[in-house]
């Protein structure tokens, strides 16, 4: 898989020695990303019609896996010949970028689009930097959601599951059906994600924004017996997977729900992809629970790097931010990509139930969660994954070498 | 020698050696700039605070110390260990005994060469998906032999924390043991004749003859085997990341892969770069004793 994206990384590489030869044309814009799967492909080129329809002309780099695309994308910029518009996920990823000069500000285009008014606090402030505009944000995917198979769950006639409570309850009633309780696919990355949604989910929303807040509070929240007691939660659930869980993919835990081998996974909404794509309806053959208690929201952000001897955004790249931030493409797109509409002011009602009930907690500021992107650095959610993912399966770690070793990593880290 | 002489000499020999000289600048450039120029800069940026871009401010030995306190880094270079030893000596031990199965003059001598030679064309990336599925508990070998009826049948070492690099030692020697026994059977068959005939009339037993006569006559090899085993052990990554992703946890992280995941992933720079240093030290380390004594040997050799 590595080696494919890393063929497929260089392919597009020489493709945008290409596309960079071609790109005089005033409308015409670049646009680096990582949206290759058959679902997130469809999404983009939603975006991509609708600029060439307005107009535009759309060069597509899209590479595959985002670390490399934001690599591939980085060294441009650093290397003098940026593409016009780039892909980040919301969050902190493009501090450094911004620090250096090398992003164009967005602000005329946030004051006549009135950004500041649709978008939800959050989302807003994870888009600017020092009061100015720096990214366009075009999604949030939530990712706290628990998906489970209605059928497996009938089959052994349990109530699905609405806390963490619930779920050690249930687990042991579909264990003794012979149904894999939890679809769990054994990466550093999936085992956080199921570990922020035991920690939002059982030790709060509180809890979850001190542990990753600043470093004292973090200190402090990390030291609490509640913070051990969701530890304690987390390793809980190892006993209700199955043991080919080591190294699976996400989507391959989805299929073992999708076919009522197993009984709920633990997921962001993208997830959601993967049951359509098998025709499958949510709220008939699965179901979506907001394990976590509230909304723990990611997604997906555009930035524009400054141009060679161009002061301001060139005439394509103002028609693309304004065609991509429309509300009818926010629902065209988001309806595709399986996330929802990142403004406010967009009619839901014709999304399936799990967006609704997603735009629904988006409503209230009291559950929303900002992802990890935007809390802590990559390094500080590189160094949680290690030791989550080492407590997790090293049966003889107790949760109180976990809990130090985890403010270890916080105090260690940037 | 008159000063003229020593000039006209002086003048003969940069005539014969500038062309060599020009020739070879080009090659020369790139080894500098590239190969040691990249090097010092990794050095270089080990001792900065660079995290998503490389910064030059001075830092000191902050990354050193974060790094052999980070538990991953610390278990990685264990585990390399055991591996690098477990693997140079069992594909040592294999392809000289699969050498030795070929040298009898067995029938299908080519089939057989072909068959040991075969899994060193593949990459690591294709071997490691391949034992990743013979070794999942529920594709391979364990599915399979409960199939047959075993129904109590367990193999889970890839799944299991304390076993999963003993699985990585088994796919890379069946991928290396062919090269090994390859370089061998060359040299088993350079052995001369004679020396065969004369143990035959001594009556030695023939794994005597393998183990005290053979086996030292083969140190040349011996060494090119194992130095080329040692390079895939520095170098592990690709394996790594096929079969198992250095999981499950931790439990087979190997310090390559802890630079490419610092480096990319985590936007660390200055961390990969003190881990790559190690690295480089390591190598350094143990292959440096080794080009010394081989330079010496020849210069004692040649007087």
């Amino acid at each position: 898989m590595r080696f494919k994206a890393g063929l497929m990384a260089f392919v597009a590489t020489a493709a945008l020695a290409v596309g960079a030869a071609r790109a005089a044309d005033p409308n015409s814009v670049e646009v680096i990303h990582w949206w290759t799967s058959g679902g997130e492909a469809a999404a983009v080129k939603v975006f991509a019609d609708a600029f060439d329809k307005a107009g535009g002309k759309w060069i597509d780099a899209a590479i595959a896996n985002g670390d490399q695309a934001r690599a591939a994308g980085i060294n441009r910029i650093i290397g003098g010949n940026p593409p016009g518009m780039m892909q980040f996920n919301t969050g902190k990823q493009l501090d450094e970028l911004v620090k250096g000069g090398y992003l164009d500000t967005l602000d005329a285009l946030a004051k006549a689009g009135n950004w500041a008014a649709v978008l939800p606090k959050s989302i807003a402030a994870a888009s600017m930097r020092d009061g100015h505009w720096y990214a366009l944000p075009v999604n949030i995917h939530g990712q706290g959601w628990m998906f489970y198979s209605v059928k497996a769950f009938k089959d052994a006639g349990v109530e699905p599951p609405k806390t963490w409570a619930d779920v050690l309850a249930d687990a042991p009633k579909l264990k003794a059906k012979g149904i894999i309780p939890i679809a769990q696919g054994g990466q550093p990355w999936q085992e956080h994600i199921l570990f922020d949604d035991v920690l939002a989910g059982q030790g709060g929303s509180d809890m979850f924004l001190k542990v990753y807040g600043d470093k004292k509070t973090a200190a402090a929240a990390v030291a609490d017996p509640k913070f051990k007691a969701v530890a304690e939660t987390f390793k809980k659930l190892k006993d209700f997977m199955d043991p080919g869980e080591a190294g699976r993919n996400w989507n391959d835990a989805t299929a073992m729900v999708i076919t009522g081998k197993a009984g709920m996974q633990m997921m962001g909404d993208w997830a959601k992809g993967e049951f359509s794509h098998a025709n499958q309806t949510a709220g008939k053959d699965y179901g979506c629970v907001p394990i976590s208690g509230g909304y723990i929201i990611g997604g997906d952000v555009f930035v524009f790097p400054k141009q060679a001897g161009a002061s301001d955004l060139s005439a394509g790249q103002k028609l693309l931010a304004e065609t991509m931030f429309s509300p009818a493409i926010q629902l065209a797109f988001n309806k595709v990509k399986g996330s929802i509409p990142v403004r406010t002011d967009v009619d839901t009602s014709s999304m399936d139930t799990c967006a609704q009930q997603g735009a629904a907690l988006m409503k209230d500021p009291s559950k929303q969660l900002p992802s990890l992107n935007y809390l802590i650095s990559p390094d500080e959610a590189g160094a949680l994954d290690d030791v989550i993912t080492k407590y997790f399966n090293t049966p003889d770690e107790t949760a109180d070498q976990f809990v130090q070793k985890f403010a270890d990593a916080i105090k260690n880290s940037a | 020698m008159t000063p003229a002489e020593s000039a006209a000499k002086f003048r003969a020999r940069l005539r014969n050696q500038a062309p060599a000289a020009l020739a070879l600048l080009p090659a020369a450039i790139v080894v500098a700039v590239v190969y040691v120029g990249s090097m010092l800069m990794t050095a270089r940026l080990s001792f900065s605070s660079s995290h998503m871009l490389p910064t030059f401010d001075w830092a000191g030995g902050e990354q050193y110390s974060r790094l052999f306190d980070t538990e991953r880094f610390v278990e990685s270079t264990q585990h390399i260990a055991l591996f690098g030893v477990l693997f140079i000596v069992a594909s040592l031990t294999l392809g000289f005994l699969l050498a030795v199965f070929i040298d009898q003059k067995v029938r299908f001598e080519a089939l057989f060469r072909t068959i040991f030679l075969y899994p060193f064309s593949m990459s690591f990336i294709v071997t490691g998906l391949v034992w990743q599925w013979m070794l999942h508990p529920e594709l391979g070998i364990e599915k399979t032999v409960r199939a047959w009826g075993f129904a109590h049948f367990t193999f889970r070492w890839i799944v299991d924390e304390n076993l999963v690099v003993y699985t990585l030692v088994i796919a890379a020697v069946w991928q290396a043991s062919g090269l090994v026994m390859a370089i061998l059977l060359a040299g088993l068959r350079g052995v001369d004749a004679e020396l065969w005939k004369a143990t035959k009339i001594d009556a030695i037993p023939t794994w005597r003859v393998y183990w005290s006569v053979i086996l030292p006559t083969l140190g040349p090899m011996l060494t090119t085997a194992a130095v080329l085993l040692a390079v895939s052990v520095a170098k592990l990554f690709d394996l790594v990341v096929a079969m198992t992703r250095g999981g499950p946890g931790i439990s087979s992280e190997v310090p390559a892969k802890f630079i490419m995941d610092n480096f990319f992933g985590r936007s660390n720079v200055a961390l990969g770069s003190a881990a790559a240093t190690m690295l480089l030290v390591t190598v350094v380390a143990v292959v440096g004793p080794w080009v010394y004594f081989e330079h010496f040997r020849r210069k004692g050799v040649r007087a």
